[in-house]
């Protein structure tokens, strides 16, 4: 520990005076007419509270400020030192078209710097977007509520497992399908273990959850709920005929979780009967952006509400009559509920409900079709011009809809890293399967684009 | 100032407990609900639970704050108010009248530890 | 604020047949989804609005209008840190060369993966800690990814047998909710009469069933504990760690860090401390630091720099970032390990890159100026406002304090039922184009009002409301009933909150 003390050096003098720096007002005068109202003598008095002993006493080891050029230099060098390459992958994360309008309107400041809108009367437009973005997603998933965001599609999981045990009372036992995305299956396995949750995994069967071990599990009668993926790990369309009724009959919930996008065009979790839909809605419009920020969904039915986590926006009137939205149902949440709350999130991903309500309302319901169509046909060429190479080989029957998995008839790893040479990326290492690869594509993959990269692996 | 009955017991958490017989209606007190503005929600046990005495089991919810139900008595749930679920508001028109459960007691001595009227509008002033 | 009411929605300017997108031509011939077997393809109607593109944009810049942000006025919220939200932040996090796919080979990643380490770095610098993962996604996010190393931690060494973690009584709601949610059990220590922990009644609780303590210093009465590093050694003693909630990190930049403090592990708000734009309710980020000796428990992925020989041909720099995956760190005695992760990538990258540009350009002679200007900003606003708010406590703050309501002779009196509160201060307030403080919190109050103005404020910003706040005063003396019914000059009025649980609609179509 060093002794010397270490003084807050007089303000540097800039042309007009006090510190000088673009995001700090202060000027000297103003400084010293402050500690004058406060009655103490320097910046340094203000923290005389605090013992000697723990206070830093030496500069942060750290570079000196940089002017607005050399920040973006830096930061455009560290960009440059990126090779975004032509995306083939998914595995939760889909590169789609985003309209121009949408990161327009994001920049609004109005939206992105506002706070949680707890002030009703100014801040109408955020909860008028999330009010908008619920209804997108209820829609979307054939569900009564949305709530107005979670973090991702695996914490959106995690936080479904834990409805599950809260809504049993009772029950601790959550089932979750192997085929679940390895990403989402990561997170949901954390939250069990230090939540306490008995998490236990249904086994794949050609590639699908086996449905008759699923129901041996549930046919116990101690299960919470049952959380199965659509489309699942290997890109594969399940069929969750039956799972609906069956963990209702035996007081279990079920959740499904689907890629957004895809949900346009599937068969909705509503439509399976699920208590609970959860997942990943960054399929809709948002860039990669190397993984976040994205946006988990979490619908629900209405009777559930009080058991659901996160914020939730709801219409009302004002004292003058008109139509009006409100956070609501606060009392499940932590700053009031605190260890009781359905969970401990505030801040989620609440302007990325923005970007969906955008995104959605520009693609209306053609646009949510034409994308899956287009996704469709440019994944069912890239998947049957790769076999076509004969250096692939099909994994698993049963139909997908913009992702698949192949295995390589050879070195997958070796294919995946000569093809990112090229400047392609080439789907994601399957866990757990030898040389195997699942590889998606969407509407933004031109012709052009997969003929070139077939004819790379040809050579 | 709130109303406060006499003949019922009185726990520091504000809850009331009117016995008749070997049974306990529970609710909370005009005190209470009056702390707690407009009740919007009442969660409830089911029939059949096992409430403890001094243990939680329920809560009242108005719209920005949540209270927990703590029992004053231990025993089995047998009634539990269904009125409340469509017309939580019940309990703001009148506390007393509009119990929350009803639960056969399975120690009448732990009334012992209850206040009774005078000593419980002593704590709310 | 005093902006015309826009309350119209989306679906209520749909009409058939407008579309507001555009998609190339279809190249691929004999592909179609109808070939998709119809028990798995979606039968129900899509009820998506149907717009063109100017309908669209003038529909969210209307809704804009009726919105306060930062960058509208001011926004005293304690305990939120509402600075300004730098432009230059905006503009670099939105070169093209940082869309990757998150599954892009690290090799073809270098820059992020760099300018996540030389973030973590800093952060590591600023906290007096070793390690971050930047990978959480918010501070409640942060909290339940800390508690996790703890717990981990005192798993690892086979002392299984700590399950409960201390809470102060003052603490954010989200202490109490994340240690739940991570599976620990909530013991509350006292505050004493100045707000600040009650040692002698923490003394007590302490054992070997205590994983830690959970505390935040400043307080969230802006209040620096002074017993710190008091307690620190008490909880060591007993074989807890000490976990810091940096909501309230600000003010204490440069001057002193938590990990000298005593603390093991911290998050940090970046959207509170780092300026990075709160987004209507995120996305945030909530990095979460370690001292030396706990990076092996911090969730997967971690970012590490490594020798790589594949990159020799570059020069002398042999060196390149990786991925690293801890397997099992959590092996208990029954040999159950978890891989921890607690998000889908690195968390919210784009928010990491804003930050940086944010380090950067302050730099050391800026950062501990900020938490001083701060500290500076809200003992003015206190000096000033003493004259007609009550004080509860009365002492030197840091960036925030609290007021317990209005003075009585200002009508603040909470015996009477009719008295002035804090809500209505807070809602007149509006009128005058402010933001309100942050209301009844923490709980030790009756009519807490919490103001925390940040270091970004001007003084003339802080003049005017300091005015504003005592003009409300006045005219809680003398109109109390304009108070009562405000705001009178915002594009809404006061809501029925009631209604909206009692009658709800959380969608448009019910």
């Amino acid at each position: 520990m060093q002794t010397a003390k270490h003084s807050t050096p007089l303000p540097r003098e800039g042309q007009g005076g006090g510190v000088a720096f673009k995001y700090f007002p202060h000027t000297a005068d103003d400084i010293q007419q402050m500690l004058d109202v406060i009655g103490v003598r320097s910046l340094d008095d203000l923290y005389a509270e605090i013992p000697e002993e723990i206070k830093l006493h030496r500069e942060l080891d750290l570079p000196s400020e940089k002017s607005e050029e050399e920040v973006r230099s830096i930061i455009q060098g560290l960009a440059a030192q990126n090779k975004p390459l032509v995306c083939f992958a998914g595995a939760g994360s889909y590169d789609h078209y985003t309209p121009s309008v949408v990161p327009f309107l994001a920049s609004r400041s109005e939206f992105s710097t506002s706070y949680t809108p707890y002030q009703a009367e100014i801040s109408q437009g955020t909860l008028q977007y999330i009010f908008e973005y619920q209804s997108l997603m209820a829609n979307l998933t054939g569900m009564d509520i949305s709530n107005a965001s979670m973090y991702d599609g695996s914490t959106a999981t995690a936080e479904a497992m834990l409805m599950c045990v809260a809504a049993a009372k009772k029950r601790n036992r959550v089932l979750i399908s192997a085929t679940m995305q390895p990403a989402v299956l990561a997170v949901v396995r954390t939250y069990a273990k230090f939540h306490g949750v008995d998490l236990v995994e249904v086994p794949e069967k050609d590639g699908v959850m086996d449905k008759d071990a699923a129901r041996e599990q549930i046919e116990k009668d101690d299960v919470a709920g049952l959380i199965v993926c659509q489309p699942n790990r290997y890109g594969l369309i399940e069929d969750f005929t039956g799972l609906a009724d069956l963990c209702h009959e035996h007081k279990a919930l079920l959740a499904v979780n689907t890629m957004a996008s895809a949900l346009a065009v599937l068969k909705t979790p509503g439509e399976w009967g699920a208590d609970i839909a959860c997942g990943e809605a960054q399929s809709l419009g948002i860039p990669m952006g190397y993984g976040g920020p994205y946006i988990g969904y979490l619908c629900t039915k209405e009777a559930l509400v009080r058991k659901m986590p996160g914020r939730l926006v709801g219409a009302t009137t004002d004292a003058d009559g008109r139509r009006t939205f409100v956070l609501t149902m606060q009392a499940r949440e932590q700053h009031i509920r605190r260890e009781k709350a359905t969970s401990n999130i505030c801040t989620a991903q609440g302007f990325m409900c923005l970007y969906v309500a955008c995104y959605l309302s520009l693609m209306g319901p053609k646009g949510m079709h034409e994308v899956n169509e287009q996704s469709y046909a440019s994944a069912h060429y890239l998947h049957d011009e790769l076999l076509k190479t004969g250096k692939f080989e099909e994994v698993f029957p049963g139909s997908f809809l913009n992702e698949f998995t192949l295995r390589v008839k050879g070195d997958a790893h070796k294919l995946r890293e000569a093809l990112a040479e090229e400047g392609y990326l080439l789907g994601v290492p399957t866990l757990f399967k030898e040389n195997c690869l699942t590889i998606a594509s969407t509407e933004r993959r031109t012709k052009q684009e997969i003929d070139n990269m077939v004819e790379c692996i040809k050579r | 100032m709130a109303k406060v009955i006499e003949g019922l017991y009185y726990a520091e958490s504000h809850e009331y407990v009117r016995v008749e017989g070997e049974y306990g209606y529970i609710g909370i007190t005009d005190y209470a609900q009056d702390q707690l503005g407009n009740v919007v929600y009442v969660d409830m046990p089911e029939v059949d639970d096992e409430v403890t005495a001094g243990e939680e089991f329920g809560a009242v919810e108005s719209v920005k704050a949540a209270s927990d139900l703590f029992s004053p008595v231990s025993g089995t749930v047998v009634e539990v108010n269904e009125a409340l679920e469509d017309e939580p508001e019940l309990i703001n028109k009148d506390a007393f009248e509009n119990w929350i459960i009803k639960v056969q007691l399975s120690d009448k001595s732990e009334l012992d530890n209850l206040m009774d009227a005078q000593a419980y509008e002593a704590i709310c002033k | 604020m005093n902006r015309t009411y826009y309350g119209k929605l989306i679906f209520e300017l749909s009409k058939q047949g407008r579309v507001g997108y555009s998609l190339p031509k279809n190249e691929f011939e004999g592909y179609s989804l109808v070939e998709l077997d119809a028990t798995l393809s979606r039968q129900t109607e899509l009820s998506l609005p149907e717009c063109d593109e100017l309908t669209v944009v003038r529909h969210y810049t209307n809704m804009s209008n009726n919105n306060f942000g930062v960058d509208t006025g001011f926004y005293p919220l304690g305990s939120c840190t509402m600075k300004y939200n730098p432009k230059l932040n905006e503009e670099v996090c939105q070169l093209p060369g940082f869309n990757l796919h998150p599954m892009t080979p690290a090799k073809y990643a270098q820059g992020s993966l760099k300018l996540y380490d030389e973030v973590q770095k800093t952060l590591a610098e600023i906290a007096g800690l070793s390690r971050f993962t930047l990978n959480p996604y918010a501070g409640a996010h942060g909290e339940l990814t800390g508690l996790m190393v703890i717990r981990s931690y005192h798993i690892s060494r086979g002392d299984t047998l700590r399950t409960k973690i201390i809470v102060p009584d003052s603490a954010h709601g989200t202490n109490p909710a994340s240690a739940a949610v991570c599976g620990l059990q909530i013991v509350e220590v006292k505050s004493l009469a100045d707000g600040t922990v009650d040692v002698e009644a923490l003394k007590p609780l302490l054992g070997p069933d205590i994983a830690g303590m959970m505390m935040t210093n400043p307080n969230t009465l802006g209040l620096f504990e002074k017993q710190i590093p008091e307690i620190a050694r008490l909880v060591h003693e007993c074989g807890g760690l000490m976990y810091y909630d940096g909501a309230n990190l600000n003010p204490m930049l440069g001057v002193c860090r938590p990990g000298d403090m005593g603390f093991d592990v911290m998050h940090i708000n970046l959207h509170k401390t780092f300026s990075t734009p709160h987004g209507g309710g995120g996305p945030g980020s909530g990095p979460v630091g370690v001292r030396k000796g706990l990076e092996q428990f911090l969730p997967n992925p971690q970012v590490r720099l490594t020798p790589n020989p594949s990159l020799v041909e570059r020069g002398a720099d042999t060196s390149a970032y990786e991925l690293h995956c801890e397997t099992t760190p959590l092996s208990t005695r029954e040999g159950q390990g978890v891989s921890p992760y607690v998000s889908f990538f690195l968390g919210n990258f784009g928010i990491i890159i804003r930050a940086y540009a944010y380090l950067l350009s302050l730099g050391k002679e800026n950062i501990p100026m900020a938490g001083k200007l701060s500290v500076l900003n809200a003992n003015y606003i206190k000096e000033s406002l003493r004259s007609h708010y009550k004080l509860p406590i009365d002492t030197v703050c840091k960036h925030e304090f609290v007021f317990d309501g209005l003075l009585e002779e200002y009508g603040g009196d909470h015996h009477d039922p009719e008295h002035v509160t804090t809500l209505d201060v807070a809602k007149r307030l509006l009128d005058y184009g402010f933001h309100a403080p942050t209301i009844y919190f923490p709980l030790l109050f009756h009519e807490a009002l919490m103001i925390e103005p940040t270091e970004t404020e001007s003084k003339e910003t802080l003049d005017d409301f300091i005015a504003v706040m005592k003009r409300i005063a006045e005219e809680a003396k003398t109109n109390p009933q304009l108070l009562k019914t405000a705001p009178h000059d915002t594009p809404v009025r006061r809501m029925d909150d009631v209604k909206a649980v009692k009658e709800p609609h959380f969608t448009y179509y019910k």
